[in-house]
Protein backbone atom coordinates (compact mmCIF):
# COMPACT_ATOMS: atom_id res chain seq x y z
CA UNK A 1 0.00 0.00 0.00
CA UNK A 2 1.20 3.50 -0.72
CA UNK A 3 2.06 5.74 2.22
CA UNK A 4 0.03 8.50 0.58
CA UNK A 5 -3.12 6.45 0.97
CA UNK A 6 -2.31 5.60 4.59
CA UNK A 7 -1.79 9.28 5.34
CA UNK A 8 -5.13 10.13 3.78
CA UNK A 9 -7.12 7.33 5.41
CA UNK A 10 -5.69 7.83 8.90
CA UNK A 11 -5.68 11.60 8.60
CA UNK A 12 -1.99 11.82 9.55
CA UNK A 13 -0.16 15.12 9.58
CA UNK A 14 2.92 15.00 7.36
CA UNK A 15 5.77 17.05 8.76
CA UNK A 16 8.68 15.79 6.66
CA UNK A 17 9.69 13.63 3.75
CA UNK A 18 8.18 12.46 0.50
CA UNK A 19 5.18 10.23 1.19
CA UNK A 20 4.86 8.75 -2.29
CA UNK A 21 6.35 5.35 -1.43
CA UNK A 22 5.25 1.78 -0.81
CA UNK A 23 4.77 0.35 2.67
CA UNK A 24 5.57 -3.35 3.05
CA UNK A 25 4.41 -3.97 6.62
CA UNK A 26 4.40 -2.34 10.04
CA UNK A 27 6.49 -2.41 13.21
CA UNK A 28 5.80 -0.80 16.54
CA UNK A 29 8.36 -0.31 19.30
CA UNK A 30 9.90 2.44 21.38
CA UNK A 31 13.19 0.65 21.77
CA UNK A 32 15.50 1.69 18.99
CA UNK A 33 17.67 -1.41 19.10
CA UNK A 34 14.56 -3.55 18.89
CA UNK A 35 13.52 -1.69 15.77
CA UNK A 36 17.00 -2.15 14.33
CA UNK A 37 16.86 -5.85 15.04
CA UNK A 38 13.33 -6.57 13.92
CA UNK A 39 11.92 -3.96 11.57
CA UNK A 40 12.41 -4.47 7.88
CA UNK A 41 12.92 -2.38 4.79
CA UNK A 42 9.87 -0.33 3.77
CA UNK A 43 8.10 -0.89 7.10
CA UNK A 44 6.02 1.85 8.66
CA UNK A 45 7.26 2.40 12.22
CA UNK A 46 4.95 3.48 15.04
CA UNK A 47 6.64 5.00 18.07
CA UNK A 48 6.43 7.70 20.72
CA UNK A 49 10.13 8.52 20.57
CA UNK A 50 10.69 11.95 19.08
CA UNK A 51 14.41 12.57 19.30
CA UNK A 52 16.74 12.75 16.35
CA UNK A 53 17.92 9.15 16.50
CA UNK A 54 14.61 7.85 15.16
CA UNK A 55 15.68 9.33 11.84
CA UNK A 56 18.99 7.48 11.97
CA UNK A 57 17.18 4.21 12.68
CA UNK A 58 14.66 4.78 9.89
CA UNK A 59 17.49 5.64 7.55
CA UNK A 60 19.52 2.56 8.49
CA UNK A 61 16.60 0.21 8.05
CA UNK A 62 15.27 2.10 5.04
CA UNK A 63 11.87 2.36 6.67
CA UNK A 64 8.97 3.84 4.72
CA UNK A 65 8.12 6.33 7.46
CA UNK A 66 7.63 7.02 11.15
CA UNK A 67 4.26 7.63 12.82
CA UNK A 68 4.55 9.57 16.09
CA UNK A 69 1.64 8.82 18.40
CA UNK A 70 -0.25 10.59 21.22
CA UNK A 71 0.07 13.97 19.54
CA UNK A 72 3.79 14.07 20.20
CA UNK A 73 5.77 16.61 18.23
CA UNK A 74 9.22 15.79 16.88
CA UNK A 75 12.15 17.82 18.18
CA UNK A 76 13.41 20.55 15.90
CA UNK A 77 16.63 18.73 15.10
CA UNK A 78 14.66 15.55 14.35
CA UNK A 79 12.64 17.41 11.76
CA UNK A 80 15.69 18.97 10.21
CA UNK A 81 17.43 15.63 9.90
CA UNK A 82 14.31 13.92 8.58
CA UNK A 83 13.98 16.56 5.89
CA UNK A 84 17.66 16.11 5.01
CA UNK A 85 17.41 12.34 4.77
CA UNK A 86 13.92 12.42 3.23
CA UNK A 87 12.31 10.32 5.95
CA UNK A 88 8.55 10.84 6.24
CA UNK A 89 7.45 11.73 9.78
CA UNK A 90 3.72 11.57 10.34
CA UNK A 91 1.80 12.75 13.38
CA UNK A 92 -1.38 11.45 14.98
CA UNK A 93 -3.31 12.25 18.14
CA UNK A 94 -4.15 8.57 18.57
CA UNK A 95 -2.24 6.24 20.89
CA UNK A 96 -0.17 3.37 19.48
CA UNK A 97 -2.83 0.71 20.09
CA UNK A 98 -5.46 2.58 18.10
CA UNK A 99 -3.25 3.48 15.17
CA UNK A 100 -1.83 -0.02 14.87
CA UNK A 101 -5.38 -1.41 14.96
CA UNK A 102 -6.43 0.90 12.17
CA UNK A 103 -3.38 0.03 10.08
CA UNK A 104 -4.10 -3.65 10.57
CA UNK A 105 -7.69 -3.18 9.43
CA UNK A 106 -6.36 -1.47 6.31
CA UNK A 107 -4.25 -4.51 5.52
CA UNK A 108 -0.88 -3.39 6.89
CA UNK A 109 0.32 -6.38 8.89
CA UNK A 110 3.51 -7.37 10.68
CA UNK A 111 6.52 -8.77 8.85
CA UNK A 112 5.77 -12.38 9.82
CA UNK A 113 2.39 -12.41 8.07
CA UNK A 114 3.46 -11.22 4.66
CA UNK B 1 19.01 -5.55 -21.44
CA UNK B 2 16.36 -8.12 -22.10
CA UNK B 3 13.02 -7.11 -23.51
CA UNK B 4 10.89 -8.02 -20.53
CA UNK B 5 12.84 -5.74 -18.29
CA UNK B 6 12.62 -2.82 -20.68
CA UNK B 7 8.88 -3.17 -20.93
CA UNK B 8 8.53 -3.31 -17.19
CA UNK B 9 10.69 -0.25 -16.66
CA UNK B 10 8.68 1.76 -19.17
CA UNK B 11 5.43 0.59 -17.63
CA UNK B 12 6.81 1.55 -14.27
CA UNK B 13 7.67 4.99 -15.58
CA UNK B 14 4.17 5.53 -16.93
CA UNK B 15 2.95 5.12 -13.37
CA UNK B 16 5.74 7.13 -11.84
CA UNK B 17 5.56 10.12 -14.18
CA UNK B 18 2.67 12.54 -13.91
CA UNK B 19 1.03 14.11 -16.93
CA UNK B 20 2.30 17.41 -15.58
CA UNK B 21 5.88 16.13 -16.03
CA UNK B 22 5.64 15.58 -19.76
CA UNK B 23 2.87 17.82 -21.11
CA UNK B 24 3.47 20.97 -23.10
CA UNK B 25 2.79 23.95 -20.84
CA UNK B 26 3.49 26.77 -23.22
CA UNK B 27 0.20 26.47 -25.05
CA UNK B 28 -1.53 28.40 -27.73
CA UNK B 29 -5.31 28.85 -27.45
CA UNK B 30 -7.94 30.43 -29.67
CA UNK B 31 -11.31 32.02 -28.90
CA UNK B 32 -14.52 30.40 -30.12
CA UNK B 33 -15.48 33.55 -31.98
CA UNK B 34 -12.40 33.48 -34.20
CA UNK B 35 -13.11 32.80 -37.88
CA UNK B 36 -11.82 29.48 -39.15
CA UNK B 37 -9.84 31.30 -41.83
CA UNK B 38 -7.45 32.60 -39.16
CA UNK B 39 -6.78 29.13 -37.81
CA UNK B 40 -4.19 28.34 -40.43
CA UNK B 41 -1.86 31.09 -39.18
CA UNK B 42 -2.11 29.92 -35.58
CA UNK B 43 -1.40 26.31 -36.47
CA UNK B 44 1.31 27.21 -38.94
CA UNK B 45 3.07 29.63 -36.61
CA UNK B 46 3.33 27.10 -33.79
CA UNK B 47 3.67 24.08 -36.09
CA UNK B 48 0.86 22.30 -34.29
CA UNK B 49 -2.05 20.29 -35.63
CA UNK B 50 -4.72 21.27 -33.13
CA UNK B 51 -5.46 23.96 -30.58
CA UNK B 52 -7.75 24.24 -27.54
CA UNK B 53 -10.59 26.74 -27.66
CA UNK B 54 -10.89 28.85 -24.53
CA UNK B 55 -13.46 31.48 -23.52
CA UNK B 56 -12.90 33.40 -20.28
CA UNK B 57 -10.36 30.87 -19.02
CA UNK B 58 -12.79 28.05 -19.62
CA UNK B 59 -12.02 25.27 -22.06
CA UNK B 60 -14.97 24.95 -24.45
CA UNK B 61 -13.59 22.81 -27.26
CA UNK B 62 -10.73 21.82 -29.46
CA UNK B 63 -10.20 22.60 -33.12
CA UNK B 64 -7.75 20.82 -35.39
CA UNK B 65 -6.20 20.97 -38.81
CA UNK B 66 -8.76 18.37 -39.99
CA UNK B 67 -11.56 20.82 -39.13
CA UNK B 68 -9.72 23.47 -41.12
CA UNK B 69 -9.30 21.19 -44.15
CA UNK B 70 -13.00 20.23 -44.07
CA UNK B 71 -13.98 23.89 -44.09
CA UNK B 72 -11.69 24.48 -47.03
CA UNK B 73 -13.21 21.60 -48.96
CA UNK B 74 -16.72 22.84 -48.26
CA UNK B 75 -15.75 26.47 -48.77
CA UNK B 76 -16.89 27.50 -45.32
CA UNK B 77 -13.92 29.64 -44.43
CA UNK B 78 -16.16 32.32 -42.89
CA UNK B 79 -17.48 29.94 -40.25
CA UNK B 80 -16.49 30.58 -36.67
CA UNK B 81 -14.34 28.21 -34.65
CA UNK B 82 -17.30 27.46 -32.34
CA UNK B 83 -19.30 26.04 -35.26
CA UNK B 84 -16.60 23.62 -36.35
CA UNK B 85 -14.77 22.69 -33.19
CA UNK B 86 -15.19 19.45 -31.28
CA UNK B 87 -17.23 20.35 -28.21
CA UNK B 88 -17.54 17.09 -26.40
CA UNK B 89 -13.90 16.83 -25.46
CA UNK B 90 -12.07 14.36 -23.31
CA UNK B 91 -9.58 15.87 -20.91
CA UNK B 92 -7.00 14.76 -18.41
CA UNK B 93 -5.89 16.21 -15.08
CA UNK B 94 -2.30 17.33 -14.63
CA UNK B 95 -1.85 15.21 -11.50
CA UNK B 96 -2.90 11.93 -13.12
CA UNK B 97 -0.22 9.33 -13.81
CA UNK B 98 0.98 9.13 -17.38
CA UNK B 99 -0.55 5.70 -17.77
CA UNK B 100 -4.02 7.33 -17.76
CA UNK B 101 -3.03 9.36 -20.80
CA UNK B 102 -1.65 6.28 -22.55
CA UNK B 103 -4.95 4.48 -21.94
CA UNK B 104 -7.03 7.41 -23.19
CA UNK B 105 -4.97 7.66 -26.38
CA UNK B 106 -5.57 3.96 -26.96
CA UNK B 107 -9.26 4.23 -26.21
CA UNK B 108 -10.19 7.31 -28.27
CA UNK B 109 -7.48 7.47 -30.90
CA UNK B 110 -7.28 11.27 -30.60
CA UNK B 111 -4.08 13.14 -31.40
CA UNK B 112 -4.06 15.26 -28.25
CA UNK B 113 -5.80 15.85 -24.93
CA UNK B 114 -6.17 19.17 -23.14
CA UNK B 115 -4.89 18.96 -19.56
CA UNK B 116 -6.75 20.68 -16.71
CA UNK B 117 -5.71 21.49 -13.18
CA UNK B 118 -7.87 19.49 -10.80
CA UNK B 119 -8.32 22.42 -8.45
CA UNK B 120 -9.87 25.05 -10.68
CA UNK B 121 -10.46 23.07 -13.89
CA UNK B 122 -8.41 25.59 -15.83
CA UNK B 123 -6.46 24.60 -18.92
CA UNK B 124 -2.81 24.17 -17.94
CA UNK B 125 -1.36 22.19 -20.83
CA UNK B 126 -1.82 19.86 -23.71
CA UNK B 127 -0.46 16.37 -24.17
CA UNK B 128 0.29 14.48 -27.39
CA UNK B 129 1.69 11.02 -27.96
CA UNK B 130 5.04 12.51 -28.83
CA UNK B 131 5.09 14.33 -25.46
CA UNK B 132 4.64 10.95 -23.78
CA UNK B 133 7.47 9.38 -25.75
CA UNK B 134 9.77 12.33 -25.15
CA UNK B 135 8.93 12.36 -21.44
CA UNK B 136 9.65 8.67 -21.04
CA UNK B 137 12.88 8.87 -23.00
CA UNK B 138 14.03 11.80 -20.94
CA UNK B 139 13.27 9.96 -17.69
CA UNK B 140 14.92 6.77 -18.97
CA UNK B 141 17.99 8.76 -19.81
CA UNK B 142 18.20 10.19 -16.30
CA UNK B 143 17.60 6.76 -14.73
CA UNK B 144 20.30 5.30 -16.95
CA UNK B 145 22.63 8.15 -16.11
CA UNK B 146 22.20 7.58 -12.36
CA UNK B 147 22.71 3.87 -12.78
CA UNK B 148 25.80 4.39 -14.87
CA UNK B 149 27.20 6.82 -12.38
CA UNK B 150 26.58 4.38 -9.54
CA UNK B 151 28.24 1.54 -11.42
CA UNK B 152 31.29 3.53 -12.31
CA UNK B 153 31.60 5.43 -9.12
CA UNK B 154 33.87 2.96 -7.49
CA UNK B 155 32.60 -0.56 -7.68
CA UNK B 156 35.49 -1.38 -9.96
CA UNK B 157 37.98 0.45 -7.89
CA UNK B 158 39.64 -2.71 -6.65
CA UNK B 159 40.00 -4.00 -10.18
CA UNK B 160 41.49 -0.74 -11.35
CA UNK B 161 44.13 -0.43 -8.67
CA UNK B 162 47.37 -2.26 -9.34
CA UNK B 163 48.90 -3.45 -6.09
CA UNK B 164 49.52 -6.70 -4.29
CA UNK B 165 47.16 -5.73 -1.51
CA UNK B 166 44.56 -2.97 -1.45
CA UNK B 167 42.45 -1.67 1.34
CA UNK B 168 40.51 1.51 1.85
CA UNK B 169 40.39 3.13 5.24
CA UNK B 170 37.63 5.40 6.51
CA UNK B 171 37.86 6.95 9.92
CA UNK B 172 35.14 8.61 11.98
CA UNK B 173 35.34 10.38 15.34
CA UNK B 174 32.46 9.98 17.76
CA UNK B 175 31.59 12.44 20.50
CA UNK B 176 30.62 10.98 23.88
CA UNK B 177 27.28 11.81 25.56
CA UNK B 178 25.99 13.74 22.56
CA UNK B 179 22.93 11.95 21.23
CA UNK B 180 22.15 14.73 18.81
CA UNK B 181 25.15 13.67 16.77
CA UNK B 182 24.82 9.94 17.38
CA UNK B 183 24.44 8.12 14.10
CA UNK B 184 26.50 10.52 12.01
CA UNK B 185 29.46 8.18 11.73
CA UNK B 186 27.38 5.17 10.70
CA UNK B 187 25.29 7.24 8.31
CA UNK B 188 28.50 8.55 6.77
CA UNK B 189 29.91 5.05 6.43
CA UNK B 190 26.66 3.87 4.89
CA UNK B 191 26.77 6.58 2.23
CA UNK B 192 30.41 5.82 1.52
CA UNK B 193 29.79 2.10 1.11
CA UNK B 194 26.89 2.85 -1.20
CA UNK B 195 29.19 4.92 -3.39
CA UNK B 196 31.62 2.04 -3.44
CA UNK B 197 28.88 0.02 -5.08
CA UNK B 198 28.60 -2.69 -2.42
CA UNK B 199 25.43 -4.73 -2.28
CA UNK B 200 22.52 -3.22 -0.29
CA UNK B 201 22.44 -6.14 2.16
CA UNK B 202 26.13 -5.78 3.02
CA UNK B 203 25.72 -2.03 3.41
CA UNK B 204 22.75 -2.43 5.71
CA UNK B 205 24.54 -4.95 7.93
CA UNK B 206 27.65 -2.79 8.14
CA UNK B 207 25.66 0.37 8.84
CA UNK B 208 23.45 -1.22 11.49
CA UNK B 209 26.29 -2.80 13.42
CA UNK B 210 28.33 0.40 13.22
CA UNK B 211 25.33 2.35 14.46
CA UNK B 212 24.91 0.13 17.52
CA UNK B 213 28.62 0.45 18.31
CA UNK B 214 28.44 4.19 17.79
CA UNK B 215 25.51 4.42 20.22
CA UNK B 216 27.57 2.54 22.79
CA UNK B 217 30.38 5.06 22.47
CA UNK B 218 27.90 7.93 22.86
CA UNK B 219 25.99 6.40 25.76
CA UNK B 220 28.82 5.03 27.87
CA UNK B 221 32.08 6.80 27.05
CA UNK B 222 33.59 10.22 26.60
CA UNK B 223 34.20 9.55 22.94
CA UNK B 224 36.01 7.28 20.58
CA UNK B 225 36.57 6.46 16.98
CA UNK B 226 35.39 4.13 14.29
CA UNK B 227 37.75 2.90 11.60
CA UNK B 228 36.52 0.88 8.65
CA UNK B 229 38.93 -1.05 6.44
CA UNK B 230 37.59 -2.33 3.19
CA UNK B 231 39.42 -4.76 0.97
CA UNK B 232 38.13 -6.90 -1.88
CA UNK B 233 37.09 -9.66 0.53
CA UNK B 234 35.74 -8.04 3.66
CA UNK B 235 34.80 -4.98 5.64
CA UNK B 236 36.59 -4.77 8.96
CA UNK B 237 35.33 -2.17 11.39
CA UNK B 238 37.21 -1.31 14.54
CA UNK B 239 35.49 0.67 17.26
CA UNK B 240 37.72 2.04 20.00
CA UNK B 241 37.01 4.17 23.05
CA UNK B 242 39.01 5.33 26.02
CA UNK B 243 36.90 3.94 28.80
CA UNK B 244 35.41 3.26 31.24
CA UNK B 245 35.60 -0.32 29.91
CA UNK B 246 33.28 -3.28 30.43
CA UNK B 247 33.82 -5.22 33.70
CA UNK B 248 32.11 -8.40 32.51
CA UNK B 249 32.30 -8.86 28.75
CA UNK B 250 30.49 -12.20 28.89
CA UNK B 251 27.53 -10.62 30.61
CA UNK B 252 27.50 -7.61 28.31
CA UNK B 253 26.96 -9.92 25.38
CA UNK B 254 23.82 -11.43 26.90
CA UNK B 255 20.64 -10.14 25.23
CA UNK B 256 18.72 -7.90 27.61
CA UNK B 257 21.63 -7.15 29.93
CA UNK B 258 22.19 -3.44 30.22
CA UNK B 259 23.91 -0.97 32.52
CA UNK B 260 22.40 2.02 30.74
CA UNK B 261 21.56 5.01 32.95
CA UNK B 262 18.03 6.42 32.99
CA UNK B 263 18.64 9.25 30.54
CA UNK B 264 19.86 6.78 27.92
CA UNK B 265 16.85 4.51 28.45
CA UNK B 266 14.47 7.44 28.08
CA UNK B 267 15.77 7.90 24.56
CA UNK B 268 14.86 4.34 23.69
CA UNK B 269 18.35 2.90 23.99
CA UNK B 270 19.87 0.71 26.65
CA UNK B 271 17.65 -2.31 26.10
CA UNK B 272 20.61 -4.68 26.17
CA UNK B 273 20.29 -5.37 22.50
CA UNK B 274 23.20 -3.41 21.07
CA UNK B 275 25.99 -5.97 21.21
CA UNK B 276 23.65 -8.91 20.41
CA UNK B 277 22.47 -6.95 17.36
CA UNK B 278 26.05 -6.40 16.24
CA UNK B 279 26.68 -10.10 16.59
CA UNK B 280 23.54 -10.90 14.62
CA UNK B 281 24.43 -8.68 11.69
CA UNK B 282 28.14 -9.47 11.32
CA UNK B 283 30.20 -12.51 10.37
CA UNK B 284 32.70 -12.13 13.18
CA UNK B 285 32.82 -10.02 16.29
CA UNK B 286 35.64 -9.69 18.79
CA UNK B 287 35.22 -7.66 21.96
CA UNK B 288 38.10 -6.83 24.27
CA UNK B 289 37.78 -4.50 27.20
CA UNK B 290 39.89 -3.33 30.09
CA UNK B 291 38.20 -1.46 32.91
CA UNK B 292 39.30 2.19 33.09
CA UNK B 293 41.33 1.77 29.88
CA UNK B 294 38.73 1.26 27.21
CA UNK B 295 37.00 -1.09 24.84
CA UNK B 296 38.12 -2.45 21.50
CA UNK B 297 35.45 -3.95 19.29
CA UNK B 298 36.29 -5.51 15.98
CA UNK B 299 33.67 -6.69 13.53
CA UNK B 300 33.98 -8.31 10.15
CA UNK B 301 31.48 -8.54 7.33
CA UNK B 302 32.49 -10.75 4.45
CA UNK B 303 32.05 -9.56 0.90
CA UNK B 304 31.60 -12.98 -0.62
CA UNK B 305 29.32 -11.58 -3.29
CA UNK B 306 31.51 -8.63 -4.11
CA UNK B 307 33.19 -10.26 -7.06
CA UNK B 308 29.84 -11.15 -8.57
CA UNK B 309 28.74 -7.56 -8.63
CA UNK B 310 29.48 -6.89 -12.27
Amino acid sequence: MNLKDIVKMLDLKVVSGDIDREVSAGYSSDLLSDVIANAQKDNIWITLQIHVNIVAVANLQELAGIILVNGRQPEQITLKKAEQENIPILLTELPTFEIVGKLYEMGIHGNSIN
Amino acid sequence: MDNNKTTTKIQELTYELKIDDVMCKNIETVSSKMPISQLRDVLYKKRISGVPVVNDDKLVGIVSIEDFIKCMEQEEMDALVEDKMTKNIKTLYADEPLVHAVKKFEKYGFGRFPVLSRKDKKLVGIITKSDIIKGILKKLESVYHDEEERRYRASHIFNDIVADEVFLKFQYFVEGKNFDKAGEASTGLKKTLYRLGLSPDIIRRAAISTYEAEINIVAYTDGGEIIAYIDPHQIKIIIIDKGPGIPDVEKALQPGFSTAPGWVRELGFGAGMGLPNIKKFTDKMTLRSTVEKGTHLEIIIKLSDYRNED
